[in-house]
């Protein structure tokens, strides 16, 4: 049991079982973020202790819940009608933008 | 009296019969704002010209005798409610050169009832943290006490509402980041219910679980400000269409016979001593004041945090995708190709904790993982969701504290992400069951503010407003000021 002095005593290790580099790489990679070589055992700590904690829902029966879709008793999605509303404000959203020309959004080559 | 320890009602009274302008109450604001801005850190960016020019057309609207209920007074928003013409940054680097093309609803709302905008309020980076050191420009300071953290993410409005630079400020819970902050300030901040306010133009963290609200010295002010903020909103496809009840006409009913609900398992090992002594002495005075007191116990409330930390990351990785250095946002210098610029764009933009919890979020989410963890959460939600319910089937209302401890000292938090994440222990149940709740001075332990938590079933703000409403009419917890800023 690791006691953090809270309501609740978490089943949490205090040294869970570490991700290894490579998964850490993977995740990065999927997220769609470069890491610095010094965040990569920062993240491999940390992470490996996250998924441990959370690694406690576990101790839920849950066989026979559906899962909550919505915040909201009996609420759904609302849709709208399929038609155009917005108006074309291009130039004012583009103002943000770190790199445009005749109206585009320029990124690096993608076809070579 | 000075006019920055007055309340909204009472300025708003005070512009009506001329006894001082909008210009000159604008005017005040703006100087404490400024002149405390090094010592707390509360502000991102400061609206010196356009709050005055707003304050003059605000007092001929006034002289005529026209203006809306918020007419000329003023009000700072959290950096994540997007502002047209204005820098909104959401505390990241990743923003930090945005100037947000259209306003949030609840910027137009508020705007449209007559308040006027002083300032972008300090917090953690996009909103994920309890302490304010998430921000890209810096920790917010708590006006308790300097060295001491104001609590998160909505740490600038707390604390800049606890030292009187601005009667009331917008702000946003997706696991506390109201309550946590206006109990660690001493103040009263109010989280509605789920799609009672638009979240169109809230910069979004997770979206099952994003609310906006108000924190503001007192339940009636937050009355005042809640009243023109909620509301239905076709921009908002979560935002639910019921009318908005009158916050402020109901302040003042009896509390005779309301059943008050604790919690058990907020009770049990881990509270601050000192802390529980202020919230006993508060149920003792709701007694008097003719409520009942049960106990009540939510049996699967303990794994509210770890099912937050699945659902609320998951739904991060995804509506952080957006930054992608194209359209908006930072982008990394000389990009090899379109994955390199994606990578080091969003490396370089985002800061410590947003990419921990991109990662968590983005792992969850992976093949063979969604059942075991996402899926599993969404589960779990369900069951603590269904102990609510049960028992708002015995009592009115649940009462309990806001936080385990008063605030902590910066930097003792940060090296141990989920010490930081159990922080929220008592304020994240509300946000997975989409309850209202709020938080409410109670008293001191150790010199710094205590919170009482109220949460209600679904729309009962007004009931909560009450509550608090009728304690402030007893007590005076809410009227202090920190020494520094009377």
């Amino acid at each position: 049991m690791y006691d953090f002095g809270l309501p609740f005593a978490f089943v949490v290790s205090p040294n869970p079982m570490l991700l290894t580099r490579e998964q850490i790489e993977n995740i990065a990679h999927l997220a769609r973020l470069a890491l610095q070589p010094a965040e990569l055992p920062v993240y491999q700590q940390s992470l490996s202790a996250i998924f441990d904690f959370v690694g406690e829902l576990d101790r839920a029966d849950t066989a026979d819940v559906a899962p909550m879709a919505h915040p909201l008793p009996g609420q759904s999605q609302r849709l709208r009608p399929d038609v155009v509303t917005e108006t074309d404000r291009h130039e004012i959203y583009q103002r943000n933008a770190p790199q445009v020309a005749a109206g585009l959004y320029l990124v690096p080559k993608v076809i070579e | 009296v000075s006019i920055h320890t007055k309340t909204l009602a009472q300025l708003s009274k005070g512009l009506r019969a001329r006894e001082f302008s909008s210009v000159e109450l604008v005017r005040g604001f703006l100087d404490r704002i400024e002149a405390h801005q090094p010592m707390l850190n509360a502000m991102i960016t400061i609206l010196r010209d356009q709050a005055l020019t707003a304050a003059q057309a605000a007092d001929r609207e006034l002289a005529a005798g026209r203006g809306g209920p918020l007419a000329g007074l003023p009000i700072v928003h959290k950096d994540l409610f997007c502002t047209e013409g204005v820098l909104t940054t959401c505390g990241s680097h990743m923003l930090d050169n945005f100037v947000s093309p259209y306003d949030a609803t609840v910027v137009a709302k508020l705007k449209s009832a007559g308040a006027i905008t002083l300032a972008k309020s300090n917090m953690d980076e996009f909103a994920m943290g309890s302490s304010n050191e998430t921000s890209y420009f810096g920790p917010v300071r708590n006006p308790w006490n300097t060295d001491l953290v104001p609590g998160g993410s909505s740490g600038g409005s707390a604390a800049a509402v606890a030292a009187r630079l601005i009667p009331a400020a917008t702000a946003t819970d997706t696991g506390g980041s109201i309550r946590q902050p206006a109990a660690l300030c001493g103040v009263t901040g109010v989280k509605p219910t789920y799609g009672r306010v638009s979240r169109y133009g809230m910069i979004a963290f997770a979206s099952s679980l994003d609310q906006g609200g108000v924190i503001a010295a007192t339940a009636e002010d937050a009355a005042l400000i809640l009243r023109e903020m909620s509301g239905f909103d076709a921009n908002d496809s979560t935002s639910v269409d019921l009318p908005v009840p009158d916050y402020l006409a109901g302040l003042d009913a009896p509390l005779a016979g309301l059943k008050i609900g604790l919690l058990k398992e907020f009770f049990e090992k881990g509270l601050d001593p000192a802390s529980e002594q202020r919230i006993r002495e508060a149920l003792a005075l709701y007694e008097r004041l003719g409520a009942t007191l049960r106990e009540v116990s939510l049996p699967n409330l303990p794994l509210s945090v770890p099912a937050y930390y699945v659902v609320a990351p998951a739904e991060c990785s995804s509506n952080l995708a957006r930054f992608d250095g194209v359209r908006f946002g930072h982008r990394a210098k000389d990009p090899r190709d379109l994955m390199d610029l994606y990578k080091r764009s969003r490396g370089e933009g985002f800061g410590a904790e947003v990419k921990r919890r991109i990662m968590t979020g983005t792992y969850v989410l992976s093949a063979g993982y969604y059942d075991a963890y996402y899926l599993k959460a969404q589960k779990v939600r369900q069951l603590i969701s269904a102990d609510f319910k049960r028992a708002f089937s015995e009592v009115d209302v649940l009462m309990g504290p806001t936080t385990p401890t008063p605030a902590f000292p910066i930097g003792a938090k940060t090296s141990d992400p989920i010490t930081m994440y159990l922080n929220d222990i008592y304020t994240i149940g509300a946000n997975l069951a989409g309850l209202p709740a709020m938080s409410i001075p109670c008293g001191f332990a150790d010199g710094l503010p205590v919170g009482l938590q109220i949460v209600g079933p679904h729309f009962s703000e007004g009931k909560l407003l009450n509550a608090a409403h009728v304690f402030q009419r007893e007590t005076d917890w809410h009227t202090r000021v920190p020494e520094l800023f009377t």
